[in-house]
């Protein structure tokens, strides 16, 4: 199987992860994005040295995964390229403050060490509340909740266009590296002399797919606008999950549970 | 209910794909339009959707094909394409079925019922809920085609139906075919898949029409067909054997 192939399995593992029936499936995606959005607003807004403060925020995904029935595999192979990005985004902090920040052990510990830590753990904790729903809600749905929710309709079209089209695209692409591979033995990957036509091809018939796509939707009526799948209404147990929720994030943001539960055990 | 009147087109102003091509195709009937690959089979299809503009006039149950009247026509006629990838489009068959009776004002409970009895009839509920891009080729097959189904047009429209089938998926599509009561015309030079289905066949040759008659005929004339670039049907022809010169 190439590359192109595997990433389409992915893509559409997606949507069977999607199409599960955990409790948290069957809550509303509207409760669900709201809940997602507060967590990583608060998650961004810790203080760079605040990691004590940040490590309860990680119950959230740990309660999500055991809830859900989504192995937290799954979602660390599929961040496999995303998080390498988070890490080397704080890579530099050690070496611009070096200040000393504490003491572990007798080690000293710098500034810039927590803080790169802080980032890292506060990019994987955003990336994986953002698997977390997309893994738990369809596309559709997640677009009929926004659309509820009066976010204009083009937007969400293209929305769910671009997420259908990164499935054509790479599948063709799969078919082309297949074809490459068999003429063109021993080599890994597509040679760099061939990028140019490789992608040039790509795009043409790419667009001449979406093109046919795009007329099957057009002959069954399609006008710029989607019937989203039906968005489950909002009902007392979606309310009580977003209310629950909200109240435990503000509460791990703004009262420092680390540091109460650390005083209990020294003390 | 589909009358083309001296229809022509062409991508390339020199090469004309369609020349003055006239035909009908009668309520209830089944056509089956024949040519050799670049005869125009499919661009004939496109342009009685209105999908590519031409010279003439196409009429869809007295209605004339124009960028006005294009919702209107597309209700009436359903078109099931070539390649099965390239219709289907939502993640599951069921989605699938609901988005084209939906788009034309269908509830969601009408449309869920319309789909429910397109899968009955084809004998495929088992579909209903599978994700598309797990289903075989011919499954996928039968899918496209309830999903055209599911809009209950009038009349349907088919591109090569049994292009990449097995033996087993080819003949269930040729049973159902048998058993839609729509309007059909369809493109293929599956010749015997047209022997089985069709009444009257229309052989188009570089963009015109060469020939116009009942299926029987046409698709027994040996020297008409090879002189298109076709060839007997393999059940009228026999099977060729191994040690035959």
């Amino acid at each position: 199987m190439n590359r192109a192939e595997q990433a389409l399995r992915e893509l559409h593992e997606m949507d069977v992860l999607a199409a599960g029936s955990s409790p948290v499936h069957a809550l509303c995606p509207a409760a669900k994005f709201f809940t997602t959005v507060l967590y990583i607003v608060l998650v961004v807004s810790f203080g760079k040295y605040d990691l004590a403060g940040l490590v309860p925020m990680a119950l959230f995904p740990v309660l999500l995964f055991q809830c859900s029935g989504i192995p937290m595999g799954t979602c660390f192979h599929k961040l496999r390229f995303m998080l390498p990005l988070v890490l080397t985004v704080g890579l530099f902090n050690p070496f611009f403050d070096r200040a000393p920040y504490l003491m572990l052990g007798g080690l000293t510990v710098s500034g810039g060490v927590v803080s790169m830590v802080t980032l890292l753990l506060k990019g994987t904790l955003c990336l994986t509340a953002s698997f977390l729903l997309m893994a738990t809600t369809r596309i559709d749905a997640l677009c009929a909740a926004l659309r509820k929710l009066h976010v204009p309709g083009r937007f969400l079209t293209l929305l769910l266009l671009t997420y259908r089209y990164v499935g054509v695209l790479t599948e063709e692409a799969a078919v082309m590296s297949d074809a490459y591979a068999l003429r063109a033995p021993g080599q890994r990957g597509v040679h760099h002399r061939a990028w140019g036509p490789f992608l040039g091809q790509l795009l043409l018939r790419s667009m001449d797919r979406a093109e046919e796509l795009y007329a099957a939707m057009r002959l069954r009526g399609y006008h710029s606008h989607f019937h989203y799948a039906l968005a489950a209404p909002c009902t007392v147990r979606d309310a009580a999950y977003l209310i629950v929720c909200a109240a435990a994030f503000l509460l791990l943001r703004f009262v420092p549970v680390s540091e109460l539960l650390g005083g209990l055990l020294v003390r | 209910m589909i009358i083309c009147d001296n229809v022509s087109f062409a991508y390339e102003p020199e090469r004309p794909v369609l020349q003055n091509l006239s035909f009908h195709v009668e309520r209830g009937e089944t056509v089956g339009l024949i040519g050799a690959n670049g005869a125009g089979k499919s661009t004939v299809m496109k342009i009685l959707l209105g999908l590519l503009p031409c010279d003439g006039r196409v009429l869809v149950d007295g209605t004339e094909v124009k960028k006005a009247t294009l919702g209107n026509i597309r209700r009436k006629l359903g078109f099931v394409l070539q390649n099965a990838d390239h219709q289907m489009f939502m993640p599951t068959v069921f989605e699938d079925m609901l988005f084209g009776p939906m788009n034309y004002g269908a509830t969601r409970a009408e449309a869920e019922a319309r789909a429910d009895a397109a899968l009955e009839q084809l004998g495929i509920t088992a579909l209903k809920h599978r994700q598309n891009h797990r289903l075989s080729g011919g499954e996928k097959r039968m899918a496209a085609i309830a999903t055209i189904l599911a809009m209950e047009p009038e009349a349907v429209l088919m591109d090569e139906p049994s292009a990449a089938l097995d033996p087993f998926n080819r003949r269930l599509v040729i049973q159902t075919i048998r058993g839609m009561t729509q309007t059909k015309l369809i493109a293929s030079h599956d010749l015997d898949l047209i022997l089985e289905t069709c009444s009257r066949v229309i052989l188009l040759s570089g963009g015109k029409k060469a020939a116009e008659g009942a299926a029987g005929d046409i698709l027994r004339d040996r020297t008409l067909l090879e002189a298109h670039r076709l060839e007997l049907p393999l059940c009228l022809a026999g099977y060729p054997n191994a040690n035959d010169p």
